[in-house]
């Protein structure tokens, strides 16, 4: 037996890591969405079909969604003063960096996106006509820079949180491709939830049908690698395979998040059903509380 | 050669007094909750069969410092002599530092920036040694040069058997237990 008494206390580290509260995961799932409906945003657009009234303002969303998101990371700082040296340094071995940079290119490119997508005369304000031009006469790269900006921020939210070598359950590659199809999944989900045309909601459901099983396959993966990994790792997968996360993490994520609006979805298309939005909103609330789990679970 | 130091603690001669605790919160006006160096006791075995180590323990000044790679503004830095230290004017506060760190050897200070041990560089840099080192009243810490193999904390693991906490962290901690 071994006991280990440390005398400190310190109620960000002890008796386990607690630095990270609701701000960050909520900030994961607003980016994870936002990177979503950027690719699809690009996605429908490439597709070359005309897109809906709805498809052409849902494009600005994600720059509204990462604001929302940005409010609830500077909520985090602990030294809100100082949360412009972000742009001060770019640090390429911190996912952190990268992120606080992908936001910010992110930001022109998508609200570009959305203003070249819009119909003439739909948004009638003549201080934004020379953007608009720009807009139009970069409209292919804008949208490739989108899809590609895109799936940087979905993948950056995992590859921040597995980049963090000393905690067990954060430290996995896949963490990166889980958190992107996840965002891939819920930003589908988001736009399914306004009036999309009959084919583009046929096409986004079908994406969240992929991406949905693409998750589940990535879960399955991560957690056999976690479970078959060392012992910090087998600790690690314990707290989803039977420990304190696990009845969250199944029933929440697994069960609620995933398999069911997968199989709602399915039935959907399958039979003609007329859809309605419980689908993508268990989608979203699976989608945060993937974060919200992985977020704590991992400080244990 | 450039200085790289180290500091061995010597768990034998330990009895977990705290004055290095006291001397570092003195030194370094350490606010109350904060912390940059403490005691650990770790006991081994089922009563009566007990044994115990006590350690002082501070950052280890990692070579691989895996709260510099993790800081995205680069106030988590490399100093003099390999020392990790935290540039207070470049921190936002964001806690990525200490999730990275496998020792939790970072607190936010109430200022708002993150704050650690320096090996009391201020100390070093005028020739003298870290406050905790010089309070202890067992002679169980040694701070010094490791690229000076005369250097008593080179002598100290040339002749003695060590050993550093989580290897496995991949960190290569400069802070060595004597046992």
């Amino acid at each position: 037996m071994n006991e280990l008494d440390v005398a400190r206390y310190s109620h960000l580290i002890d008796p386990k890591l607690h630095i990270w509260g609701w701000e960050i995961p909520v900030y994961l799932f607003l980016g994870g969405v936002a990177a979503g409906g950027m690719v699809l945003s690009s996605w429908l657009a490439l597709g070359g079909a005309r897109p809906s009234r709805a498809a052409r303002w849902l494009a600005f969303a994600p720059a509204g969604l990462v604001a929302l998101g940005m409010g609830a990371l500077f909520l985090d700082l602990s030294y809100k003063l100082h949360a412009w040296r972000f742009y001060l340094a770019f640090r390429w071995t911190s996912p952190m960096s990268w992120g606080a940079w992908i936001l910010v290119v992110m930001m022109p490119v998508s609200l570009l996106v959305a203003l070249g997508g819009l119909e003439e005369g739909e948004l009638s304000w003549p201080a934004l006509a020379p953007l608009r031009a720009v807009a139009l006469r970069y409209r292919p790269l804008l949208l490739r820079a989108n899809l590609v900006l895109g799936a940087g921020l979905g993948l950056y939210t995992g590859v921040l949180l597995s980049t963090l070598g000393a905690r067990a359950l954060w430290s996995s590659a896949l963490l990166g491709p889980l958190f992107l199809v996840s965002g891939l999944s819920s930003g589908a989900a988001f736009v399914l939830l306004f009036r999309l045309s009959e084919e583009e909601r046929h096409r986004v459901t079908r994406f969240d049908q992929v991406a949905i099983a693409v998750e589940l396959a990535v879960l399955l993966l991560f957690l056999v690698g976690l479970a078959t990994s060392g012992a910090a790792g087998k600790d690690a997968a314990g707290l989803l395979l039977g420990g304190p996360f696990t009845a969250s993490f199944w029933s929440l994520v697994v069960i609620a998040g995933l398999a069911v609006p997968f199989l709602l979805e399915a039935l959907e298309t399958a039979l003609n059903l007329r859809a309605t939005a419980l689908a993508p909103l268990l989608v979203l609330a699976g989608g945060f509380a993937l974060r919200f789990i992985f977020v704590a679970a991992g400080q244990v | 050669m450039s200085a790289r130091f180290a500091m061995a603690v010597d768990t034998v001669r330990c009895v977990g007094c705290n004055g290095c605790v006291i001397a570092c919160k003195t030194e370094n006006a350490v606010p109350e909750g904060g912390f940059r160096d403490w005691i650990a006791q770790e006991v081994h075995g089922v009563f009566p069969d007990l044994s115990m180590q006590i350690r002082s323990e501070r950052c280890n000044h990692c070579a691989a410092p895996s709260c510099v790679d993790a800081c995205p503004t680069g106030a988590s830095h490399v100093a003099q002599g390999g020392i990790v230290a935290v540039a207070r004017n470049k921190c936002t506060g964001c806690k990525a530092c200490i999730a990275a760190c496998p020792y939790g050897a970072r607190y936010v200070h109430p200022a708002g920036y993150v704050d650690k041990c320096t090996f009391c560089l201020h100390r070093v840099a005028k020739g003298k040694a870290p406050a905790c080192v010089e309070t202890c009243p067992t002679r169980s810490l040694t701070f010094g040069d490791l690229a000076d193999p005369e250097s008593p904390v080179s002598r100290l693991l040339r002749s003695r058997r060590y050993a550093v906490l989580r290897e496995e962290s991949g960190n290569r901690p400069q802070v060595f237990f004597l046992a």
